[in-house]
């Protein structure tokens, strides 16, 4: 039972991390359909922003500064570069922000150094909020679920009550003919763009204390984000946050599962030699696994449904 | 035509005389060129580049003591393998087409494999452009064992001999009942596992190994699931080859969660870590041949004047005491010559601030003293801010780190 809570817990805080640093990526893939590889890269900025802010003036004011800061920097990426190279196709574009994460990362390493930067968790924030039978849970991974949770909200209003939000959801599926009604989809895009890359800040400045804030930390992220946002569906929100739970929640029950591929297999009914053809793929501890999950994950899901779990855009 | 005869044979003499100076200035100063492979760009670029501070270091101080004998110079040659072992085989050809006779490594078990191999295979088809192999932190034991390469060196204790240690000082604690077994996923991690377990079989009635894990290298962010298997399992010690972020972030996740096990590991004092992991740390246990803070012989003070050269923190011992056997080894050789450098290396043994050091003949180990430290308050701090640094707990002898070993060089020299 209290395995049972802090799986579900730690599978919930997992998830809305990856959630934060997504959600930012499916506008971005889903309206523009640019393949944002510095989204991950943003991420990072956001964290080491952050770390030097909160040098300066503590880590409140960090929270707020630095994913505008980071979103600034994002729309100018896109009004002076990716605006640029849009008329040359999607794969310029992809090439182009492939370029950039690498430029960023290596800028970051000059900036801050290789190593890694003491960000540390606020003083405010670094107890224990309740204890789960031994296990104490700390009040800062419950405060991230909580702006992960206000950030969806937020966003979702934001796209499903306002003006500005109609014109995005419209320009996602439409671009042609929000653009024939006189509306300013170049900005627009500028807005979605830099509106993205501050969420990824966002998720940065929340994460960065608590995994380490390192040059490292874009490459790690970068690929699971991609998952995410497939798998999710390009321009979802609310299917980013469905596979990002999913994803946390199958991710940590993986971890806590000791039994080798065979014993699992044979739980649901399938018999397979352990010992036959193809035994070292069933002799597999599911727990050493775990971190392939995600994308074993996104391979079962487009297979079965390619346009993502509530996909709008499928090109 | 006379005068003309002169004047030539004027020449000529001139040029034979000039040809013996230069020849002469030749060998009175010659330089030994040590290749260091090693990742200076990717993942692991921040501790490839604290190990080619290290060897700079080391190399300089070799010099200035004119330890390689009158007119020997080390110098450094910085060679990127990004811990490929693909890339690292790339630079060993270059290093060798450059005139590097010395190559050293450490960064990764799996790049250490690759140019042991290499450096047989060159040595027995190119023995005028031979290799000396010096290893100063791949420690999967079998580079001295099955794999076992006369050209090949070590001087970090291996992780067999680090888990022989760490499980004699575990098992002599007596509050501890049950230990789980952490990893990285890869031929190093494998190894400690598989020390771990072996080493602590039937060792007390009252202790045992309650659950063990592995993680892929430098690929998971979130330790709270695995901090929350170790407390279901009731373990009150974990016993970890973790190193980099991965420590860094057990740890952490595990402060967070209030878990109350005392950690074992080999890569603690990393100052990375210990900036990150702060005052959580307190009473994790390090095996390791030097922690920051150390005050046998001149070691602060080589601290403190790497400190003020790099502007970093003292850590890669391994690297200096390498650079001094290896410029003691060509004094006694009177000679570059690799052959004749492993042939001195081979069996040699050597003072340092920590006492007198062995490099095994039969296998080519380095034995030296260990030591148990653990991470406390109120010590010699490593950072400013962060009020935690080493403090000894036991030290091992030379002889005691001895392990068997079934090595039998396949390609030693007559």
């Amino acid at each position: 039972m209290e395995a049972g809570i802090l799986v579900l817990l730690n599978g919930l805080v997992y998830g809305l991390l990856l959630f934060m640093l997504s959600s930012g990526l499916t506008l971005i893939v889903g309206m523009m359909g640019v393949l944002n590889f510095a989204h991950a890269s943003f991420y990072m900025l956001g964290a080491y922003v952050a770390y030097s802010i909160s040098t300066f003036v503590g880590f409140w004011p960090a929270l707020l500064v630095a994913p505008l800061v980071v979103g600034a920097l994002g729309a100018l990426v896109e009004h002076y570069g990716l605006r640029a190279v849009h008329r040359h196709g999607h794969l310029a574009e992809l090439l182009f922000t492939f370029g950039l994460a690498l430029i960023i990362g290596e800028l970051t390493a000059l900036a801050w150094g290789r190593w890694p930067v003491p960000y540390r968790v606020p003083v405010a924030l670094d107890f224990p909020l309740f204890h789960v039978g031994t296990t104490a849970y700390p009040a800062y991974r419950m405060f991230m679920m909580g702006v992960s949770v206000a950030m969806f909200v937020a966003l979702y209003a934001a796209l499903a009550r306002t003006r500005l939000g109609l014109v995005v959801r419209a320009a996602l599926t439409h671009p042609d003919m929000v653009a024939m009604l006189g509306h300013d989809v170049p900005k627009v895009f500028t807005l979605v763009f830099g509106g993205g890359c501050a969420l990824a800040g966002l998720a940065g400045v929340m994460a960065g204390n608590v995994f380490t804030t390192d040059p490292g930390m874009a490459r790690a992220l970068g690929a699971i984000v991609f998952a995410v946002v497939v798998m999710g569906g390009l321009g979802s929100i609310s299917g980013a946050l469905f596979a990002s739970l999913l994803i946390g929640l199958v991710q940590t029950v993986s971890i806590g599962l000791d039994m080798k591929l065979y014993a699992a297999l044979g739980y649901i009914g399938l018999h397979v030699d352990p010992h036959g053809w193809l035994s070292d793929v069933w002799e597999i501890s599911i727990n050493r696994a775990a971190p392939t999950v995600p994308f074993l994950m996104l391979i079962l899901i487009l297979a079965i449904h390619p346009k993502g779990l509530s996909g709008s855009r499928s090109s | 035509m006379r005068f003309g005869q002169v004047v030539a044979a004027g020449f000529a003499a001139c040029f034979v005389l000039s040809g013996v100076f230069v020849a002469g200035a030749a060998r009175a100063e010659e330089t030994i060129k040590v290749g260091l492979i090693d990742p200076m760009s990717g993942a692991f670029a921040a501790t490839g580049r604290m190990g080619e501070q290290h060897f700079r270091f080391a190399i300089d101080r070799a010099n200035n003591g004119v330890l390689a004998g009158t007119g020997m110079k080390l110098e450094l040659v910085v060679l990127d393998n990004e811990v490929s072992p693909e890339k690292s085989l790339v630079m060993l050809r270059k290093a060798i087409d450059d005139g590097v006779h010395y190559i050293t490594q450490g960064n990764g078990s799996s790049v250490a494999y690759a140019l042991t191999d290499a450096v047989a295979k060159n040595n027995k088809r190119d023995p005028d452009r031979a290799v000396v192999y010096l290893n100063y932190a791949a420690v999967d034991p079998s580079l001295t064992n099955d794999k076992c390469n006369w050209w090949h060196f070590r001087f970090d204790a291996d992780s067999d001999m680090k888990m022989h240690a760490l499980t004699d000082y575990l098992v002599a604690q007596k509050d501890i009942h049950q230990v789980y077994v952490f990893n990285q996923d890869y031929s190093f991690g494998q190894a400690v596992e598989r020390g771990a377990l072996e080493m602590l079989k039937d060792r007390r009635p009252d202790l045992r190994v309650v659950g063990t894990d592995r993680v892929p290298l430098g690929k998971v962010k979130d330790f709270a699931p695995y901090i929350a298997k170790m407390q279901a399992a009731g373990a009150d010690a974990v016993v970890t080859g973790n190193w980099g972020v991965d420590l860094a972030l057990l740890v952490k996740a595990a402060a967070d969660s209030g878990f109350k096990g005392r950690f074992f590991t080999y890569y603690l004092q990393s100052p990375d870590i210990i900036s990150q992991v702060g005052p959580a740390g307190k009473g994790a246990a390090l095996i390791n041949a030097y922690f920051y803070g150390m005050a046998y012989g001149d070691l602060e003070q080589q601290a403190a004047d790497f400190g003020k050269q790099y502007d970093q923190i003292f850590n890669f011992w391994t690297a200096v005491n390498e650079m001094e056997m290896l410029g003691a080894a060509i004094k006694k050789a009177g000679s570059s010559d690799p052959l004749k450098v492993g042939k001195a290396l081979d069996g040699m043994t050597w003072k340092n601030p920590m006492g007198t050091v062995t490099m095994r003949a039969d296998n080519h180990q380095l034995l030296q003293p260990m030591f148990i430290s653990v991470l406390d308050s109120g010590t010699k701090h490593i950072f400013p801010d962060v009020n935690m640094g080493f403090r000894e707990i036991s030290r091992i002898e030379p002889e005691q780190t001895k392990m068997a070993t079934t090595c039998k060089f396949p390609n030693a020299p007559r």
